[in-house]
């Protein structure tokens, strides 16, 4: 087994894309291509388990399962991965729920068809957001940052809502816009560090005599690009759009991965690297986070499509998560990957439901659903159950990444202002009161009530699919597993996390 | 006088390819009609055989025909490169002529003289050899962009190429005496020891007049106005020369003579090329916004393309040795990989056209239904364009941008940070016809094999490079001058 530890990663990062290489040249019969995809999206899956099971739980601060090669000579960019307690439970997610989603591509595949690119895009997808989360080279880290725009685009794009055009270019030229920054950050980094070095880890011993101006220059631009990518208020204006026009599939990953490479930006690099200029921002991204909050918590009231009411709810979600990180504590950035994990997981399956949703009733229109639970009883549970975990409910995933972030803005990291943070906290509190509020609306709107004429008859209107149960068990037993034990995550982040909240001295 | 020895073997290249280029051209005149086809497999084989004789010559470094000729790493990756696109020209050429019938072996001549003037401009090391080089490639550039004889706007576009061309080499000639009257030499290396102590402004002039005849060869803005008319108006292969092959010759020249001749100068001519750069990246990016006319489109798209090269000129300081070492890599770079993606995008168009000769982007609706191989292989040119993934054209942006921050013009770096962002819109606009509209016409669109052969050559070097960047990125440092 002890391969793994040279080659875990590259090959948890590029079976995938080696089945889109695969992919392009098989025969385009729906089954073989079917297979073939889900073979290489379960290979990914395979290897990240074995790298879990390889990885030394005592150790979770240490980066593990190391590979460094030569890579780009000429600028010192190198091939540089591995995994730490912050890392690997991303990683692990986006296996995952790759995975699982291949699954439901059994079930459906959205109009136009041509399952073929489809499953190649999922694929090519899920490279680039394994490779993020396990590069730790900053080009290695842009490149894969970089590699999910085309196939998210094209998944929009292609087999997207009506508003798709506008939607999937927004996306793209946002999220552009965003990472152009942040690589001109990475590459003022690079110059500073002298050493001309791209690693993340060596330039964390390079910033210390970096003037204040440039450290919060840097810090500006990577925040330009990870802050889109969250989206944290007021950049997130591409993600309802995206997410209301994706396919199902495609809005799943997009909220259950694709998001936390903004998140995990900030506890991977952002702040390790510049400490300083963090607590500078912590402040205002404190105050942007509960603005995220209250703000994606009252849109949710207002929206009348499912989908897009989830969205909003997602904006809310990423606030709690970046309050945590703002905090710059133990418990807060604790919190924060508690949050982006059970973000990825609730809000998955949320999205899965609003996608089964639609392929039953034919709408996403919350006005003309109702009954849903009366009619089809075990979707209706299954749908009560998620939204209740969204909200937070003590006992399942969603309760403890709010709990912890909240608790860490009571007593936030040295050099901060405290009396900001409590307040932060207070108005947080009230967010999370929305969010319950807004969510127990949607459950009594959707699935209680009676059921309206048009779907009276019951036509083409059936209960959880066996291919659905098999896509969504896995994410609804982590989601209870997750609510009742919470140290099985804490304990692969705490490590690492100490060490990261030891430089801001909390 | 005694005569300068030569050295064949640094000659090879050139002496292989001009032979074909003759052998081309009375083949021509025994073929028969009907068989005036074979023209190109020979100029294939003898660009094939051009390239042995580069690989032959790889690790070389020497000088020849009295230091006015030199074989470096530079000069040889940009002679392997010019084979590379040499190849895919003719491979996009052939269906294209033959079908029209017209000029087959003339055409294949004037393409190989004109890619022996990029083999030359390579490894020119004195003003008159730069010089001819230079117009070796742009003169039979006009001839193949009047090829279409029976077509106004071929007419007009080699008219306008032909005068812009003329007059842009005289100003450069101007430019070039007046470096030998300050200077007293035409090799480049004993002008550079020269020049630093000449006088001031009319040194500062005869650099002046020299970039603004190259600025008109590589269609730099405000010299820009002649290609868009010239690429629409020329044969569509013909365009896809001028906008890869010829303007990276152009390019090649510029590079040698300002590191070889001026680099002592710098100071003066630094801030030309960054306000020329931000210009011609900004202006080319913003017509090209507007266009309906694929090839159109390409050319502005070109333009804005040669203004992130033009950047690298822009950073040059003479205080700052290793970051100018870097400028000019990432200039290498960029040049390597941008005729790469931008032929491949200009072939998508050629195949495309073959069949009912439309260049509308409205036409290209729903291409991915018609034509999946041809749509994903254009598509993924765009993309490299554009600077993302999965191509290498975010790993010559990547370099060009690290240059400018090593070199501390962060203005730049912004300007050009904003304009990928815009050129994403057009190219995305194309994008989105292809895959996210439905087609009008249900009729597959069939490309010939070879052409969807150089595509996907292209394609996968572009793939390659972006995952394994070294393979391009050593040669180009090891050519730094």
């Amino acid at each position: 087994m002890s391969w793994v530890d040279d080659w875990g990663l590259t090959l948890t990062t590029f079976l995938p894309a080696l089945g889109v290489v695969v992919l392009m040249f098989l025969p385009n019969r729906e089954t073989l291509v079917k297979i073939t995809g889900t073979v290489f999206a379960g290979l990914a899956l395979i290897a990240g388990i074995l790298c879990a099971v390889r990885f030394d739980y005592s150790r979770g601060d240490q980066i593990q399962l190391k590979v460094d090669a030569t890579w780009i000579e000429t600028i010192g960019a190198r091939y540089h991965v591995g995994v730490d307690g912050m890392s690997l439970p991303l990683l692990l997610l986006s296996v995952l729920v790759c995975f699982l989603c291949m699954v439901y591509m059994w079930w459906h595949i959205p109009e136009p068809g041509k399952t073929k690119a489809f499953f190649a895009l999922v694929l090519l997808l899920e490279t680039g957001m394994n490779g993020t989360f396990v590069a730790l080279d900053l080009i290695l880290f842009f490149i894969f940052f970089e590699l999910v725009l085309v196939p998210m685009y094209f998944m929009i794009g292609i087999w997207g809502g009506p508003n798709r055009d506008y939607a999937s270019v927004k996306f793209f030229l946002y999220t552009l816009f965003g990472s152009i920054f942040m690589l001109l950050g990475f590459l003022a980094l690079w110059i500073h560090s002298g050493a001309e070095t791209f690693d993340m880890i060596a330039l964390r011993e390079t910033t210390g005599n970096a003037s204040e101006l440039f450290q919060n220059l840097v810090f500006l631009g990577l925040f330009l690009g990870f802050a889109i990518k969250v989206p944290m208020w007021p950049f997130h204006t591409w993600l309802p759009d995206a997410h209301t026009e994706a396919p199902t599939v495609g809005s799943v990953l997009l909220a259950a991965v694709l998001l936390k490479m903004g998140t995990y930006g900030f506890i991977r690099i952002a702040l390790p690297i510049l400490p300083d200029a963090a607590v500078t921002f912590a402040p205002v991204i404190g105050i942007l986070a509960v603005i995220g909050i209250i703000w994606g918590s009252l849109c949710c009231f207002a929206q009348t499509d499912l989908k897009r009411l989830i969205a909003f709810s997602s904006v809310g979600h990423m606030g709690f998560v970046m309050l945590g990180i703002a905090t710059l504590t133990d418990r807060g950035i604790n919190g924060a990957i508690f949050g982006m994990v059970a973000h990825g997981l609730i809000t998955g399956m949320l999205f899965f439901l609003a996608g089964s949703i639609h392929e039953r009733y034919h709408t996403r229109e919350i006005a003309d659903l109702g009954g849903v639970l009366k009619q089809i009883p075990r979707f209706g549970s299954v749908f009560s159950f998620a939204a209740i975990a969204s909200l937070g409910l003590p006992g399942l995933a969603g309760f403890w990444g709010e709990m912890l972030a909240l608790l860490g803005a009571y007593q936030p990291a040295p050099g901060l202002n405290v009396e900001l943070f409590r307040v932060l906290m207070v108005i947080g509190g009230i967010g999370t009161v929305l969010t319950a509020g807004y969510l127990l609306w949607m459950i009594q709107r959707v699935n209680l009530g009676s059921v309206p004429d048009r779907f009276a008859s019951g036509k083409g209107v059936f209960d959880v699919e066996r291919l659905e149960w098999v896509s969504w068990v896995p994410l609804l037993l982590l989601i209870v597993v997750a609510g009742f034990y919470p140290a099985l995550l804490t304990n692969v982040t705490a490590d690492a996390v100490g060490g990261l909240a030891g430089i801001f001295g909390a | 006088m005694t005569q300068p020895s030569v050295d064949w073997h640094a000659l090879a290249p050139e002496i292989v390819l001009a032979s074909a280029a003759c052998l081309v051209l009375v083949a021509d005149l025994f073929l028969p009609r009907n068989a005036k086809w074979i023209a190109m497999p020979l100029s294939a084989a003898g660009i094939i055989g051009t390239l042995a004789a580069v690989v032959s010559l790889i690790n070389t470094e020497t000088t020849t025909l009295a230091g006015t000729f030199e074989v470096d790493a530079f000069s040889l990756l940009f002679k392997g490169l010019f084979c590379i696109l040499g190849l895919i020209i003719l491979a996009i050429s052939f269906h294209y002529f033959r079908a029209g019938s017209y000029y087959q072996g003339e055409y294949y001549f004037l393409l190989l003289c004109s890619l022996f003037g990029g083999l030359v401009i390579a490894s020119a090391r004195d003003l008159i050899s730069l010089f001819i080089a230079l117009e070796l490639i742009s003169i039979p550039g006009i001839i193949m962009v009047a090829l279409r004889k029976g077509d106004a706007k071929s007419n007009e576009g080699a008219l306008k190429f032909f005068l812009f061309s003329v007059l842009s080499s005289a100003v450069m000639l101007y430019g070039m005496s007046l470096v030998y009257g300050v200077t007293g030499s035409t090799i480049l290396s004993e002008i550079r020891s020269s020049i630093g102590s000449a006088d001031e402004p009319l040194v500062v002039l005869s650099v002046f007049f020299v970039v603004v005849g190259f600025a008109f060869k590589i269609s730099a803005v405000p010299f820009h106005f002649w290609a868009p008319d010239t690429y629409e108006g020329a044969p569509s292969p013909v365009a896809a020369f001028l906008s890869t092959a010829s303007k990276i010759g152009g390019f090649v020249g510029l590079l040698v003579l300002m590191f070889k001749a001026f680099p002592e100068v710098a100071d003066a001519w630094a801030p030309a090329f960054a306000v020329l750069a931000a210009l011609t990246m900004t202006v080319g990016n913003l017509i090209a916004l507007r266009q309906q006319h694929v090839i159109r489109l390409l050319a502005y798209s070109g333009i804005a393309q040669s203004g992130y090269i033009l950047v690298c000129l822009a950073l040059i300081n003479p205080e700052n040795p290793a970051a100018n070492d870097q400028a000019f890599a990432a200039a290498v770079i960029y040049l390597a990989i941008y005729g790469i993606m931008d032929l491949g995008a200009f072939a998508a168009a050629v195949a495309f056209a073959r069949r009912g000769g439309s260049y509308f982007i409205s036409d290209y609706a729903g291409l991915w239904q018609r034509s999946p191989a041809l749509a994903l292989l254009f598509g993924g040119f765009l993309i490299s364009l554009a600077g993302a993934p999965p191509m290498a054209g975010l790993i010559a942006k990547l370099f060009v941008f690290a240059a400018t921050i090593e070199a501390e013009v962060y203005w730049l770096a912004i300007v050009m940070g904003v304009n990928t962002v815009i050129a994403a819109w057009y190219y995305l606009a194309v994008i989105k016809k292809m895959f996210f509209e439905t087609p009008e016409l249900d009729e597959q669109v069939e490309v010939p094999y070879l052409m969807t052969a150089a595509m996907g050559l292209a394609a996968a070097l572009l793939v390659v490079l972006l995952v394994y960047p070294p393979l391009l990125t050593n040669l180009a440092d090891r050519s730094v001058f």
